[in-house]
């Protein structure tokens, strides 16, 4: 906690400027970063989220020290990520997107030589490593070849390894690709837990939109190795406004409830025949109170549809694509950028 | 029918109960701390790596009746320390094999991103192919020594000493191209059996040089594995002509140095 609060008070614990990567295959130069600027201060939960290649993934490796910046600089617990490589390392967590444990190793094995690597005691590293194994409830598949685990139990394995010296900012490289969605959900807990238990800074990248949705207070959202969005999930969405569609009796009742709904506040209405659709801020609040004036008025609703925004439809909004259609289409980039 | 949907609590993550002392590691103590996980797999499951190690019993038993019959055991004992140094080139250079195993899995990323130095993790794996070799020797002359070999122990330790760093070497040279080969495993393996063969047949290993024609002699003195076979087969007989164990030791420490610094090059590019 201590160490939360000291980088708190000194400002973001994450700091980029024009962070900017780019990759050379052959006479081509793909430009997976451009020009980043980011802040993050202590104890956010941030989700990178984008489609496969958006740049997200060389982001979080630039600032993990991975890889180094084409142009630009970034600043992770107050350390450059050139100058300060160890310095950063000592102060971070990081869960890849593969398995932090070696296949052939013992879990308990990798925790402890992890921990010794962050310079436990023997005594202390041994401690730890009981209490990580115990906290993401893997004590009795310890000493089984790590390749005999299942998925979620390496995942939490990967989580564990991370977490070992307390670090106060944790990065996570598309942790639930992969998981059933029971497990799924047990590592959206555990992340949410440890940021609001410990305070522990995380950034984590993501092409699920519902986990973002989920887990983040902030989202990120890239696009072409640029940001597009940034802000809470909820402002993002509400923006966008909730789509109300009804069904009317006749196409007379339909007009009637359109020039109605016209009343809400920077609505946009499409009648078509006898349904009419009003896209408004805060559409659902409105909704009840249209409905109930509409039966009173002798037009009642014969059928009512509300539909919150998604951030697919942000993403939609701000890049004409979705980013569900945007996977493939950028699939061969991430193979360059990898 | 009212249903009350209780969110379930999932077990409390990594609070904190004893608190974490970070001390700073010394380069030694990264060393120690990579050779120790490398060393793992060995100690945990024993039986895996004696199987690995049949496999120049089987070349001894297949390939040690073909030798001519000089009536005295000559040939054995000429052809036994070329064994435990082709051993050492083969299994030094299959290392690699098992950190691009590590590079697809991800846990090579981790170990990238710990404080660990990047020159401890290079000579930490690399410094693990003493412990085949001198397993991998030690089963070759007992199975060897009931025959016709005349076992000279302070020779065949010396001998093991002397491909120490010879083994670190090749080793690191094999862990920097699994590196450089990324998640491409076949590209590991391709340079890898392209260049153990030239390496194994001009020392002089399965077959005398003596009688090769001038290119191929040339060739030859140009392999730094060839002063080391020399080196072993005088070593393994008993005797210690100081200008031939000089050049066998010299060409080991070579090979140690050129590999060690490619590798932890590389390892510090590695990402």
């Amino acid at each position: 906690m201590e160490i939360n609060q000291n980088t708190k008070s000194s400002g973001p614990v994450i700091r980029t400027v024009g962070l900017t990567r780019h990759f050379t295959r052959g006479k081509e130069t793909i430009e997976a970063v451009r020009g980043l600027d980011l802040e993050v201060a202590a104890g956010e939960l941030v989700a990178f989220l984008g489609p496969n290649g958006a740049g997200k993934s060389t982001t979080l490796r630039m600032l993990t020290t991975l890889i180094a910046p084409t142009e630009g600089t970034a600043e992770v617990a107050g350390f450059d990520v050139v100058r300060d490589r160890a310095a950063v390392r000592r102060s971070i967590g990081y869960v890849g997107q593969g398995n932090a444990a070696g296949h052939q190793f013992r879990g308990r094995d990798e925790v402890m030589c992890q921990a010794r690597a962050h310079g436990l005691s023997r005594r202390d590293a041994r401690v730890r490593t009981e209490e990580l194994l115990e906290a993401f409830d893997l004590t009795e598949h310890a000493d089984r070849p790590v390749a005999q685990l299942s998925g979620g139990q390496r995942r939490r394995l990967d989580v564990a390894i991370g977490l070992v010296q307390e670090p106060p900012i944790l990065f996570l490289d598309e942790p639930s690709t992969g998981l059933d969605p029971q497990n799924r959900a047990n590592l959206q807990e555990q992340v949410r837990r440890l940021n609001a238990d410990l305070g522990t800074t995380i950034v984590l990248t993501t092409h699920y939109l519902e986990e973002a949705d989920a887990l983040a207070g902030r989202v990120v959202v890239i696009d072409h190795g640029e940001v597009i969005a940034d802000d809470t999930a909820a402002r993002l969405k509400s923006a966008l406004g909730d789509l109300v569609s009804m069904e009317f009796a006749d196409a007379h009742a339909a007009r009637a409830a359109a020039e109605r709904a016209d009343r809400i506040a920077g609505a946009q209405i499409t009648v078509n025949g006898t349904h009419v659709a009003v896209r408004a801020a805060y559409g659902r609040d409105a909704a009840p109170g249209l409905v109930a004036d509409l039966a009173a008025a002798g037009t009642p609703v014969s059928r009512l549809e509300v539909a919150g925004p998604t951030l697919d439809d942000v993403f939609l909004n701000l890049t004409g694509r979705s980013l569900r259609e945007s996977q493939n289409e950028t699939a061969t980039t991430e193979g360059a950028a990898a | 029918m009212t249903i009350d949907i209780e969110t379930p609590t999932a077990t409390a993550p990594a609070v904190r109960r004893t608190p974490v002392k970070a001390e700073p590691v010394g380069l030694v103590a990264d060393i120690v701390n990579v050779l120790v996980r490398e060393l793992q797999p060995v100690l945990r499951q024993p039986a895996s790596v004696l199987f690995a190690m049949v496999q120049p019993l089987v070349f001894l038993g297949l390939f040690a009746p073909l030798l001519p019959d000089t009536g005295d055991g000559s040939a054995l004992q000429w052809f036994v320390p070329g064994i435990v140094a082709m051993t050492a080139l083969m299994s030094a250079s299959f290392t690699g094999a098992n950190l691009s195993e590590e590079i697809i899995s991800g846990s090579f990323e981790r170990l990238l991103v710990s404080p660990v130095r990047r020159s401890a993790l290079m000579v930490g794996k690399a410094l693990r192919e003493m412990v085949p070799l001198v397993l991998q020797t030690v089963i070759i002359v007992a199975v060897v020594t009931p025959f016709s070999f005349d076992l000279h122990l302070l020779g065949v330790l010396t001998g093991v000493a002397v491909l120490v760093p010879f083994s670190v070497g090749l080793g690191a040279l094999s862990l920097a191209l699994a590196i450089a080969a990324k998640e491409q495993a076949w590209v590991f393996w391709t340079v890898q059996q392209t260049a153990i063969f030239p390496l194994l047949l001009l020392s002089g290993v399965l077959l005398p040089i003596d009688g090769a024609p001038g290119w191929l002699k040339t060739a030859s003195d140009l392999n730094p594995m060839k002063y080391v076979v020399d080196a072993e087969r005088h070593l393994f007989a008993g005797s210690f002509p100081v200008d031939t164990l000089a050049a066998g030791f010299g060409a080991s420490v070579l090979v140690a140095a050129f590999g060690l610094w490619v590798g932890v090059r590389t390892m510090n590019r590695a990402s």
